[in-house]
C-alpha cells in the first residue's frame, strides 16, 4: 500500500480538527494552549507534505517561521495565565466570567 | 568551500524603503534596553519617545510616498516584501494611532499608578508588526506581521495589573486570536498546496493564467484565510472576542486596537483578497457579501441593547468592520480606495471617542456605564461637545468625516452593482445612529442624581490631562474639517490603491 501525499493532508486535516474541537470544549487554559500547539504543528504537517509534493523548499522553510510564532505565542499565554493563577489559583476559563453585556 | 559562500547571492534590500519598520522596531528595542539598564528614568521619557518615533514615521512616509508617486511600487528581499501607496498609506494610520495613543497612555498610567515602559515598547513593535503587514508580499510575510502585532496586543490588554477585568480579556483575546491565526495558517498552507507558492505576485499570476479543474484545495483556502482575517478584524461571526476585549482592556490599549489593528487587518484582506485573489473575485466575494451583512446588522443591531459605553463602541467599531467589508467585496478599484479612506477616518473617530472614554473612566478605569455620561454636558460642556461630534461622526452625519467615509464604501457597492448589500448598510447605518444617539440623550437630555449615588463625591471627572486633551482636540478638529473638505484624504486615498509587483 503506498503512502501518498493524501495521507498526510488527511492526517493534518483530522489534526487541525482535533485540536480546533479540543480548543472549544476544554475549559483548562493550559490544555487549550496544547490545542492551539496541535493546530499549528497540523498546518507544519500540510506544509512539509505539500512543499515535498510540490518539490519545493518553500513549504519546508514556512514551517521554521510557524515554529518561532507558536514558540513566542506559548510564552506569553503562559505569562497571562500566570498572571491570572497569582490572583484566582486553579481557575478554569469558566470562572473568567467578569465581562458580560 | 569559502569561495562558494562568497558567491552566494542575497536578496536585494531597499533599505530606504525600510525606513518605517526599522524606526519603530528600532525605537521599541532601544527604549526596551535603555529602560532596563537605567535605574530610573524619567516619567515622561518613554511616551516623549514613543512619540517623537510615530512622528519621524510620519515624517519619514512622505518622501517614501512621493517616490512611489513617481517611479511605482517596488519589491524587494526576493519579492516578499513591497512597497506601495497603500502600504505606506496604512503606515501612516498606523504612527497617527501610535502617537494617539501614545498621549492616552501616559495619562492613564499616571493616573492608575502603573509601570510604564513595556506598554509603549509593545505599542511600538505592535505598530511594526502592522506595518509589515502593510507591506507583506508574501503570505508568510503577512503571517509574521500579523504575530507581531497580535502578540504584542495580548500582551497590552493585560497590563493593568490590578484588574482581573483586563487579564481575562487577554485571555479570551490570546485563545481566540491564536485560534484565528491557526485557520489563517492552514488557508495559507491550502493555497500554497494549491498554487505552488506563497508569495503575492506568484500566486497572482498562477491565478489569473491557470484553469484549475480541481479547485477544493484553493477554495477551502480562501475560506480559511478570510475566517482569519476576519476574526482579527472582528467581522460576525468571529467577532465574539471583541466586545469583552474592548470592556476589559485599558482604555487607551482599545483605541489601538481600534483603530490600528484595524487599520492592518483590513490593509491585508485588500492585499490578499482584492489584489492576490482578483481574478478568482467570483468566487469569494459571496463570502464577504454574507460577512460584510452580517457585521454591519450584528454590530449595529446588538449595540443597541448595551449599557456599557466601552461594549457599545466595541460593537459600533464591529459595525464600522462591516462597513469596511462592503468596500472590499466590492473587489474595485474605487472599493479599495474607499476602504482606505474609511480606515483614515475611523482612526480618527476611533483614537478620540476612545480618548474620552479614558478621560470620563476616571481612576481604576471603570466608570464605562452609561450612567457616568448622565448629564455631562451640563458638567464638562467641552468634554460633551466633543464626544458628540465624534459620535456624530460615527453614525456618519453630513458634514462630519463619517459621512465621507461611509458614502464611499456605499457607492462603490452601487457601482459593483450590490445594491442589496447598499440598501442594507444603509438600514444598518440609521440603526446604529440610534446608539450614538442613546449617547448623545444621555450626555445633554438626563441629569444624573447625585443623591443616588453612593459615590457621589467621586462623580465630578477628573479635569482632563493633556495628552487626551491634545488627542480630542486633532481628533474632533480633523473630523470636522475632513467633513466639510473630504478632497485631499480621498485624493491620498485614490493614489493609494495597492500594486503588485513580482519580485
Amino acid at each position: 500500500m503506498d503512502v501518498t501525499v493524501a495521507w498526510y493532508l488527511t492526517l493534518g486535516a483530522v489534526l487541525f480538527t482535533l485540536g480546533a474541537v479540543g480548543l472549544l470544549v476544554r475549559r483548562n487554559p493550559l490544555v487549550m494552549f496544547m490545542c492551539v500547539e496541535l493546530m499549528l504543528n497540523a498546518v507544519n504537517l500540510t506544509f512539509v507534505s505539500l512543499g515535498d509534493a510540490l518539490g519545493d523548499l518553500g513549504g519546508q522553510v514556512s514551517v521554521f517561521f510557524v515554529l518561532v510564532v507558536a514558540a513566542a505565542e506559548v510564552v506569553v499565554g503562559l505569562g497571562i495565565i500566570v498572571a491570572i493563577m497569582r490572583r484566582r489559583s486553579g481557575a478554569t476559563v469558566d470562572d473568567l466570567s467578569v465581562l458580560r453585556g | 568551500m569559502f569561495a562558494q559562500a562568497e558567491t552566494v547571492a542575497t536578496p536585494e534590500v531597499l533599505w530606504w524603503a525600510l525606513v518605517p519598520l526599522l524606526v519603530l522596531a528600532g525605537a521599541a528595542v532601544l527604549l526596551l534596553t535603555v529602560a532596563s539598564l537605567v535605574r530610573r528614568l524619567p516619567e515622561w521619557l518613554p511616551a516623549a519617545w514613543t512619540i517623537v518615533a510615530g512622528l519621524a514615521v510620519l515624517v519619514s512616509v512622505v518622501p517614501l510616498w512621493n517616490e512611489v508617486q513617481d517611479d511605482g511600487a517596488r519589491s524587494f528581499l526576493a519579492g516578499a516584501v513591497g512597497i506601495d501607496g497603500s502600504t505606506l498609506f496604512v503606515t501612516a494610520l498606523l504612527a497617527v494611532a501610535v502617537v494617539a495613543t501614545a498621549l492616552l497612555s501616559r495619562a492613564y498610567l499616571t493616573r492608575e499608578d502603573l509601570p510604564g515602559v513595556e506598554l509603549y515598547v509593545l505599542l511600538l513593535l505592535s505598530a511594526a508588526g502592522g506595518v509589515v503587514m502593510a507591506s507583506a508580499n508574501d503570505l508568510i510575510v503577512l503571517f509574521l506581521g500579523l504575530e507581531l502585532l497580535s502578540i504584542a496586543v495580548y500582551v497590552m490588554a493585560a497590563l493593568h495589573l490590578r484588574r482581573i477585568q483586563s487579564q481575562e480579556a487577554a485571555l479570551k483575546y490570546f485563545v481566540l486570536g491564536a485560534f484565528a491565526s491557526a485557520f489563517l495558517l492552514y488557508g495559507i498552507a491550502l493555497v500554497y498546496g494549491a498554487t505552488g507558492a506563497t508569495g503575492l505576485a506568484r500566486i497572482a499570476g498562477y491565478l489569473s493564467t491557470t484553469i484549475l479543474l480541481e479547485d477544493g484545495m484553493l477554495m477551502a483556502g480562501f475560506g480559511l484565510l478570510l475566517v482569519g482575517l476576519g476574526f482579527k478584524v472582528a467581522a460576525v461571526p468571529f467577532h465574539a472576542w471583541a466586545p469583552d476585549v474592548y470592556q476589559g482592556a485599558p482604555t487607551p490599549v482599545v483605541a489601538w486596537m481600534a483603530a490600528g489593528v484595524k487599520a492592518a487587518g483590513f490593509a491585508a484582506l485588500l492585499r490578499v483578497f482584492v489584489l492576490t485573489f482578483g481574478s478568482w473575485s467570483g468566487e469569494w466575494q459571496p463570502a464577504v457579501w454574507g460577512l460584510a451583512i452580517l457585521t454591519v446588522l450584528g454590530g449595529s443591531v446588538v449595540a443597541v441593547v448595551q449599557t456599557d459605553v466601552k461594549r457599545m463602541l466595541a460593537y459600533s467599531s464591529i459595525a464600522h468592520a462591516g462597513f469596511l467589508l462592503v468596500g472590499v467585496q466590492a473587489a474595485s478599484d474605487r472599493g479599495t480606495a474607499a476602504v482606505l479612506t474609511y480606515l483614515g477616518v475611523y482612526t480618527l473617530l476611533a483614537c478620540g471617542s476612545f480618548a474620552v472614554v479614558t478621560v470620563v473612566g476616571g481612576a481604576g478605569d471603570d466608570r464605562h456605564g452609561i450612567d457616568a455620561y448622565r448629564g455631562l454636558g451640563a458638567r464638562r460642556p467641552w468634554l460633551a461637545g466633543a464626544f458628540a461630534v465624534l459620535l456624530l461622526g460615527q453614525a456618519g452625519v453630513p458634514f462630519t468625516a463619517g459621512f465621507v467615509a461611509k458614502f464611499g464604501v456605499i457607492a462603490a457597492a452601487t457601482e459593483g452593482h450590490s445594491y442589496a448589500l447598499a440598501g442594507i448598510a444603509m438600514v444598518s447605518a440609521a440603526v446604529a445612529a440610534f446608539v450614538y444617539l442613546r449617547i448623545l440623550v444621555a450626555l445633554y437630555m438626563e441629569d444624573r442624581h447625585l443623591e443616588d449615588d453612593d459615590e457621589a463625591g467621586a462623580v465630578e471627572v477628573d479635569p482632563a490631562p493633556w495628552g487626551p486633551r491634545i488627542v480630542i482636540t486633532v481628533s474632533v478638529a480633523l473630523v470636522l474639517v475632513l467633513g466639510v473638505v473630504p478632497g485631499p484624504l480621498v485624493d491620498l486615498a485614490k493614489d493609494a490603491v495597492p500594486v503588485l509587483v513580482g519580485g
